[in-house]
Parts: structure tokens; C-alpha cells; sequence
């Protein structure tokens, strides 16, 4: 009777451990960091691009706006190929895109803005990339859509079409 | 008799078949024949042949056909060798074995063929990961297999065993050599991934509690426990129901690793080209053994002896118990910290690591008793062992402890914990060390292994405790100067290889009593595919390996530099080796010994 | 006696400031503690991508500002979940995985004692 048992419990055991593979098999085994909706954006002080000045977070981000944050840098691929959406959000007059330029060298990242034309109202520097990491960013390009100092979205990669239009559709 | 040899006979030809098949696509390989697509996805005509080769059995499909290629040549060896032993027991050994074989052919056909065609023939194929391209690495999945599927047959043959209630003395004696052959083949294949690993992934560590790695050491594990618990079945015929667990839970671990490794479900630093339709081949077969074995142990098991199922406390059959407790329970963390993760998410989506810090909490200091018990169970006598005459043992251990404390004491690490676990090893390590000379060869390949293992164990405490290291960043031309040594980079030059571009910089090391030390790593441009490695350059003496890597940094002229003094290295290896050679004698010389 | 002079002996190391060469073994002690997550499978003390080159400063700056290991830990899985630990910590998630083994280590001495020890004739 005793065996019986513990072969029942043994075999419902491996039963469930079966399960639970086979359901992990459908997660996805890349690691990406939850999107951390509403929460409030870091608090930094950090230099602007163009003349070295030191400016804060609660400068740039004021209540009344919706902003996009953009990291980006002349080095990066991806970076070009949303360039075009960056462009084109820039017409918009409810949003103001704030670029944080990572790990770039000036004299790239003016050729790239040169070449591409530029749609950020402030670019804030990250020579050594600790600036991203307040942003919870691992890599390049990352956008955050903010809306009353809070990250109301997190985008992992370059824009596509798709997200376009889901930030157009956000801020309206 | 005719039957005999028609079974015989046609296993040779599953065998000759496979490895017809096999040789093909290592012809296709070398040929670099890419309408072959396996050949094609992994290889490319300005690699070394060497690497054309080895590329073989680099990628998935074809790792698979090697795979089978070793089920069937275990399967053929063992019908050779087994003439002694009951027909009824050989042909279900063989019946057990071919379903494990039709499972892995049917998972090959379905869902990784490696003779894939693809027309129209492209001219030039997408090559092989350049940190594959390497001689540890080229020779280690062959040499692993054998052992990680070499347990197969220890699986099908004690399947066989406990159907027909076989299970007896002489029995034990026949399954050792299956045992052994499958353990000192994976000890090896461990050996040489670490090693690859150690120069190959350019950080100077040899072991990180990777799943890849890990699921290597489950099984490991599994069979070393075997390995032991099979000597009491062979003197004393009790714990059978234990020797076929392990036996079943060997091969099962096996194949649970291969179903972690390449269905992709953990992620680790050396990952297959992953497809969730084979995860799910093999979940499934991997759950029908299971299920399969569980099935034959409640059906056809029978405990027998009953009676002599107890043991004198102070005896030889305690002290193997104990080794089992102690590495089930290795292996109970190894699994558990493996697999943990994924459980975790899929109960409650939540995802979180599990490495090293882990690994090291649990085990260390369960390695203290272990050691303790290595040194003393041997020495104890079969059923009734009596503590007199061993004053010696507490000598060592006083002998041990002054050794360990002189050595740790004016060392900036934590005292307590260090001292205990290096006397615990120093105190085997001199226990085997006197029996050398004492035991007059007596179970001379024991004490081999032993003596390696607290070797081992040694020379990893050292290499941790004394290792140091500098991470600087450098240009052309700079000197760092630290307290012990000055690191001078002092030029880059340029090479060109066949199959990659090569910037090697050149470094003087000068230590504080003078000696320069001239180290070259290499950063190397592989162009198919086009990835950039990084490779260390590595000066190896009894002492301490000298450690040097470079890397770029983005957008920055200067190189990020690591330099290492890894002390004790070599020992690591070694003792290793020495461990492997205990076993192998006990293969090749057992019998002339036996009592 | 001894154990006395060990008192003093730890007592003293934890009471000197962390000098240069300290501060370093602490900071790779911690990115050795973190996982990349950019290679995945790699360290970030192991890796060379640009975020873990990324993080390695920021922990130093962290330490200069004299923030300790575990507020570094604490700000780091804020920003990316725990993920990021190769340590998991003791909480309701990793009860089991920390317990467990040790569980069964008490089970399988249980186990051997009495069903081999004990049960003498």
C-alpha cells in the first residue's frame, strides 16, 4: 500500500515536471527587463551637447508635455534606420524629443546630425554610459515616451512603423 | 548460436551504417560541399581543414549524428563483450538500447537532418564560429559524448537487469567496466571544454556554473556515485535498488542536459541554433524513458537480501553512503540551481539568475566532511572496521591544520572558512599521499583518484586565494606601473591568416625582482562570419599561468587590457588528468589485483 | 586564545578603511555577482560589451561615492529586475531553491540511517 502511494506521487511528480517544461518552452529564452510602466523618470544632472553647460532632469522634463528620450550615437546602425520616424515625430507640436548622445565622439555625432538633420531639442551627453543605466537602458537605441515626469512607454530598439503610430495615436 | 551471431551481425551493420553516413558528411565537410545545407550553415572554404573537419560535429545536426554514431557503437561493443552473460539479458539489453537509437534517428530525420539539400548550390558557406575554432574544442564533443552517451548502455543493460531479475554479484562486476569507460570518457570531455574555456572565452576562468556546463556535471556526478555504490553491490549484493536508480537517473540527466542545451530554453554562453519543435521532440522521449523505466522498476524490481541490508556503522559500506549522500546532495544543488529558473517563471513569471555565489554558498562548506570522509572511508574494512591503530590519522590532521594556517594566515581573505577547507584537503591530500608508500599498491587506483581529487580541490582553493589581476586601459606606447609588476605596451602589428586578420600587441611584463615577461594577445578579424575574438596570450609555468587579453573599446583609441596571474593553473589540469588515469586503471589493471 | 587573536584579526580588517586595491577587489567582486545583459550568458565582470563596460564605471563611482555592495545590488535590480543577480536572494520566490537541497540532504541522511544503521539485528 506504502509503494503504491509512492509511485502514484512519483508518477504525477513527473507529470508535472513535464508540464512545466513544456510550458517553458514557450517563453522566450532572451532576457528583457520588464517595462517599468509609471514610473517616475531618474533624477540626473548631466552636460548638454552643444556647450557643456550642466543641466538637471526637472529642467528638461516640465510637467505640461509629453517627451520622447532618446538614446542614440553616430555609431550605432539602428540608430539610422529610425532616424526618418525621429524626423517626422519632431513636426509634432505636442512632443519635444530629448537625445541622450551615448558613448559618441563630438565630431561623429555632429557629422551625423549634419547628414540627418536633427530632431532633438536638448541633447544630453553620456561619454561613459552610466546615464543610461539610470534609465534602466542597456543598449542603443532605447526610447522612453514620458508624460507628467513618468515613463509612460519603453521602447528596446529603433522605432518601426508599427510604434510610430502607437506614440502618434499616445499623445494625441 | 547462429541466432548469436545473426544479432551480432546486423548490429555491426546499424553501426557500419551510421558511421557510412557519418564519414559522408565529413567527406561533404571537407569538400565543402554546400549543397549540403549543415555544410553550408557551419563551414567555408578558407578554413583550416583541421576546422573543416571539426566543424563536423560543431553545429547541431551533425553533433546529433554523432550522437547516434556512439548509441550504436556502444550497443556493438557491448554484444561483443558480453558473450559471457545470458542470452535473454544481452537481447533486452540490445531491445532497450534500440529504442533509445529509433527515438534519436526518428528526432534526426524529423527535425535536424544533416543531409539537407539546397538548391540552387550557393558558392560560399556562412563558416564557423570562430571561438569554436579551436583544437580543445575540436576534440572535445566526440570525447564527451562517449561518456555522456556511453551511459546509455548502462541505462538499457540495467533496464535488462531488473526485467529479468538478474541482478547479482557477477553482474555488478560486468556493469563496473560500462560504468567506468562512460565516466573516464566525461571526465576527460569536462576537462577539455574547461580548458577551451579557460583560453578560448578570454577571462581566465575555468569553470562558471553555466547550464551547458552544468548539465555536463549531472551526469558526472551521477556516475561517480555509481561508480561507488557499485562496489557493494559487488562485494555485498545490497543496494540494488539504489545501483539501478542511479543507473536509470545517469542516462536521464544525460538526456535532460540535452534537452536544456538545445531546445533553448536556458540561455548560457555556449547555445546551439535553437527550435522549440525539438526541445519538444526530445521533452518528449526524454519523459517516455522516464516514464518507461519507472514502469519496469515498480513492476519487475525485487529487493533481494534483504537481511544483509544493514550496516555496522564504522565499515566501508557506511563510508560509500556517505560519499552517495554527499554527492547527491552536489547534485541536488547542481539540478535544482539549473533548473530553478525555469520553474520559477513559469509559475509566476518571474525571472531571476542563478550562478556562481549560489553554487559556491551551498557546496563549500559540504565539502569539508566530504574531504574528511575521502580520506578516512577507504581506509576502513568491509562490514566491521575498527578505530584502533589510527593515530596517525589524527597526526595528519594536526600536520594538515599547521600547514593551512601557516598558509592562510597573512592573507587578506577570510580566515575561518579558508583554513578549514584547505586543512580538509591538505589532510586527504597527505592521507593518500602516505599510502603510496604504505599500502604496497593495494587498491592502487582508488588512491590515484583520491590523491587527484584533493589535488584538485587544492590547486583551485590556491588558484582562488593567491590569483591576482590588473584591468587597465592602455594605448600604444603606455606603461602601467603597479605595486608588483609594470605592464609595458609597448607596439601592435599586423598579421595576415588565411581565414582571419590578427592585431597582436606586444607586452613587457617586468615583475618586481627584474624578470621581463613578453606576452602577445591577439585580437582577432575572422571574416566568415565576420566576428571580432579576442584572443589570450597565456605563459604557462609549474607556478602560475601569466594571463593577457585585449579588447577594443568603442569609439576610444586606447585597449582595454587584462593581465592575470592565475596560480597553480597547470595543477588544475593535471590532477584532473590524475583522477581519469585512477579510473582508467582500475579498467585496464582491475583484475590483476583482485582479491 | 586563539580565537581571540582571530576576534582581533577580523575586527581589525573590517575597521581599516578600504584602501585603492580594496575598493577594486570589491568592484569586481560585485560585477563578477551580475549578469550581462547584453551576452547573456556572460558575467558583467566576464563581458566587454559596452554596457557592461557601462556599469563597471558606474559601480566605481557608486564605491567612490561611498555607497556599499548592497546598495549597489538594490539600485541595479531596481533599474533591471532581479535578473541581474547572479546571487538570488532569500525571498518568497527562492525560498524553495535555497531550501531544497538541504532539505533532501536531511531527508537522504534520514534515510541512510535508518533503513541501514539503526535497523541492526
Amino acid at each position: 500500500m506504502k509503494s503504491k502511494i509512492f509511485q502514484i506521487f512519483l508518477t504525477i511528480f513527473f507529470i508535472m515536471i513535464f508540464f512545466i517544461f513544456y510550458k517553458g518552452l514557450k517563453n522566450p529564452n532572451i532576457y528583457v527587463p520588464k517595462n517599468s510602466l509609471e514610473k517616475d523618470i531618474p533624477s540626473f544632472k548631466a552636460k548638454i551637447f552643444d556647450n557643456n553647460t550642466l543641466v538637471t532632469s526637472e529642467e528638461i522634463f516640465k510637467r505640461d508635455k509629453f517627451y520622447l528620450m532618446n538614446i542614440w550615437a553616430s555609431w550605432c546602425l539602428p540608430c539610422r534606420e529610425e532616424h526618418p520616424f525621429l524626423m517626422e515625430l519632431h513636426s509634432n507640436k505636442n512632443l519635444e524629443i530629448i537625445g541622450l548622445n551615448y558613448k559618441d565622439k563630438k565630431k561623429n555625432a555632429y557629422k551625423f546630425l549634419k547628414e540627418l538633420n536633427n530632431p532633438y531639442e536638448i541633447i544630453i551627453l553620456d561619454k561613459d554610459g552610466t546615464l543610461a543605466i539610470e534609465w534602466g537602458a542597456y543598449g542603443v537605441p532605447e526610447s522612453f515616451l514620458i508624460q507628467n515626469q513618468k515613463i509612460i512607454k519603453k521602447i528596446i530598439g529603433p522605432l518601426n512603423k508599427d510604434l510610430f503610430t502607437e506614440i502618434k495615436r499616445l499623445i494625441k | 548460436m547462429i541466432f548469436d551471431n545473426k544479432i551480432v551481425t546486423f548490429t555491426f551493420l546499424q553501426f557500419f551504417f551510421v558511421i557510412i553516413s557519418f564519414l559522408g558528411l565529413i567527406m561533404s565537410f571537407v569538400n565543402s560541399d554546400f549543397s549540403n545545407e549543415t555544410v553550408f550553415n557551419h563551414s567555408h572554404t578558407t578554413k583550416p581543414l583541421f576546422y573543416k573537419i571539426s566543424g563536423t560535429w560543431g553545429n547541431h545536426e551533425g553533433s546529433l549524428l554523432l550522437w547516434l554514431l556512439v548509441l550504436t557503437l556502444f550497443i556493438f561493443l557491448f554484444l561483443i563483450k558480453s558473450k559471457d552473460q545470458t542470452k535473454q539479458y544481452r537481447i533486452l539489453t540490445l531491445l532497450f538500447q534500440q529504442i533509445i537509437i529509433i527515438g534519436f534517428f526518428t528526432f534526426l530525420i524529423k527535425t535536424s537532418n544533416p543531409f539537407n539539400y539546397i538548391f540552387p548550390i550557393p558558392n560560399e558557406g556562412l563558416g564557423l564560429n570562430p571561438i569554436l575554432q579551436d583544437p580543445a574544442l575540436a576534440i572535445h564533443p566526440p570525447i564527451l559524448y562517449l561518456g555522456y552517451v556511453g551511459s546509455s548502455i548502462i541505462f538499457s543493460s540495467t533496464l535488462a537487469a531488473t526485467t529479468l531479475n538478474y541482478i547479482s554479484k557477477e553482474w555488478a562486476k560486468h556493469i563496473k567496466q560500462w560504468v567506468l569507460v562512460s565516466w573516464i570518457f566525461l571526465t576527460i570531455g569536462i576537462l577539455l571544454g574547461s580548458i577551451w574555456a579557460y583560453y578560448e572565452l578570454g577571462w581566465g576562468g575555468f569553470w562558471f556554473w553555466d547550464p551547458v556546463e552544468n548539465v555536463s556535471l549531472m551526469p558526472w556526478l551521477a556516475l561517480t556515485t555509481l561508480l561507488h555504490c557499485i562496489l557493494v553491490l559487488e562485494k555485498r549484493l545490497t543496494l540494488t535498488s539504489w545501483v539501478v536508480v542511479l543507473s536509470i537517473s545517469t542516462f536521464t540527466l544525460s538526456m535532460c542536459g540535452t534537452f536544456l542545451v538545445r531546445s533553448g530554453i536556458l540561455n548560457s554562453v555556449h547555445t546551439f541554433a535553437n527550435d522549440p519543435e525539438r526541445g519538444l521532440f526530445i521533452l518528449i522521449f526524454l519523459f517516455c524513458l522516464i516514464f518507461m523505466s519507472l514502469f519496469i522498476f515498480f513492476f519487475f524490481h525485487k529487493v533481494k537480501n534483504k537481511d544483509s541490508n544493514s550496516f555496522f556503522w564504522l565499515s566501508k559500506e557506511t563510508s560509500i553512503l556517505i560519499n552517495n549522500w554527499f554527492m547527491m546532495y552536489f547534485l541536488a544543488v547542481v539540478l535544482i540551481g539549473t533548473i530553478y529558473p525555469i520553474f520559477l517563471e513559469v509559475i509566476s513569471s518571474e525571472k531571476i539568475s542563478v550562478g556562481p555565489p549560489f553554487y559556491n554558498k551551498l557546496i563549500i562548506p559540504f565539502l569539508i566532511p566530504f574531504l574528511f570522509a575521502m580520506a578516512i572511508g577507504p581506509k576502513l574494512n568491509w562490514i566491521k572496521s575498527e578505530l584502533e591503530n589510527k593515530t596517525y590519522l589524527v597526526l595528519f590532521l594536526i600536520l594538515s591544520l599547521l600547514v593551512s594556517v601557516f598558509t592562510i594566515k597573512n592573507l587578506n581573505v577570510n580566515f575561518l572558512i579558508n583554513t578549514v577547507l584547505v586543512t580538509s584537503a591538505f589532510y586527504l591530500f597527505f592521507i593518500t599521499l602516505r599510502d603510496f608508500f604504505t599500502k604496497k599498491f593495494k587498491n592502487l587506483s582508488q588512491n590515484i583518484a583520491h590523491f587527484g581529487f584533493s589535488l584538485l580541490i587544492l590547486s583551485i582553493l590556491f588558484n582562488n586565494i593567491f590569483s591576482t589581476e590588473i584591468i587597465t586601459n592602455l594605448k600604444i606606447g603606455e606603461t602601467y606601473e603597479g605595486a608588483e609588476f609594470k605592464i609595458n605596451f609597448e607596439k601592435i602589428e599586423q598579421k595576415n591568416e588565411k581565414n582571419f586578420k590578427a592585431i597582436i600587441g606586444k607586452f613587457n611584463i617586468e615583475n618586481s625582482n627584474g624578470t621581463i615577461e613578453n606576452l602577445r594577445p591577439e585580437l582577432r578579424i575572422y571574416n566568415q562570419p565576420n566576428i571580432v575574438t579576442s584572443e589570450a596570450d597565456i605563459k604557462t609555468n609549474l607556478l602560475k599561468d601569466s594571463f593577457i587579453t585585449m579588447n577594443l573599446v568603442q569609439n576610444q583609441d586606447y585597449f582595454n587590457i587584462r593581465y592575470q596571474i592565475k596560480p597553480f593553473m597547470i595543477w588544475i589540469w593535471f590532477s584532473v588528468l590524475l583522477i581519469t588515469l585512477g579510473g582508467l586503471k582500475s579498467l585496464i589493471l582491475n583484475k590483476r589485483y583482485e582479491k | 586564545m586563539k580565537s581571540i587573536k582571530y576576534l582581533i584579526i577580523i575586527v581589525f580588517l573590517f575597521s581599516t578603511s578600504l584602501s585603492n586595491a580594496q575598493e577594486k577587489d570589491l568592484q569586481n567582486k560585485i560585477t563578477k555577482n551580475l549578469r550581462c545583459l547584453i551576452c547573456q550568458g556572460q558575467s558583467v565582470y566576464d563581458s566587454d560589451s559596452d554596457f557592461a563596460n557601462s556599469v563597471k564605471l558606474l559601480i566605481e563611482k557608486k564605491l567612490d561615492e561611498g555607497q556599499n555592495e548592497k546598495q549597489i545590488y538594490e539600485y541595479l535590480k531596481n533599474k533591471y529586475g532581479d535578473w541581474i543577480l547572479y546571487d538570488p536572494k532569500f525571498d518568497k520566490n527562492t525560498y524553495f531553491l535555497w531550501l531544497m537541497p538541504i532539505l533532501l540532504f536531511i531527508i537522504g541522511g534520514a534515510i541512510i540511517v535508518r533503513l541501514f544503521i539503526i535497523k541492526k539485528n
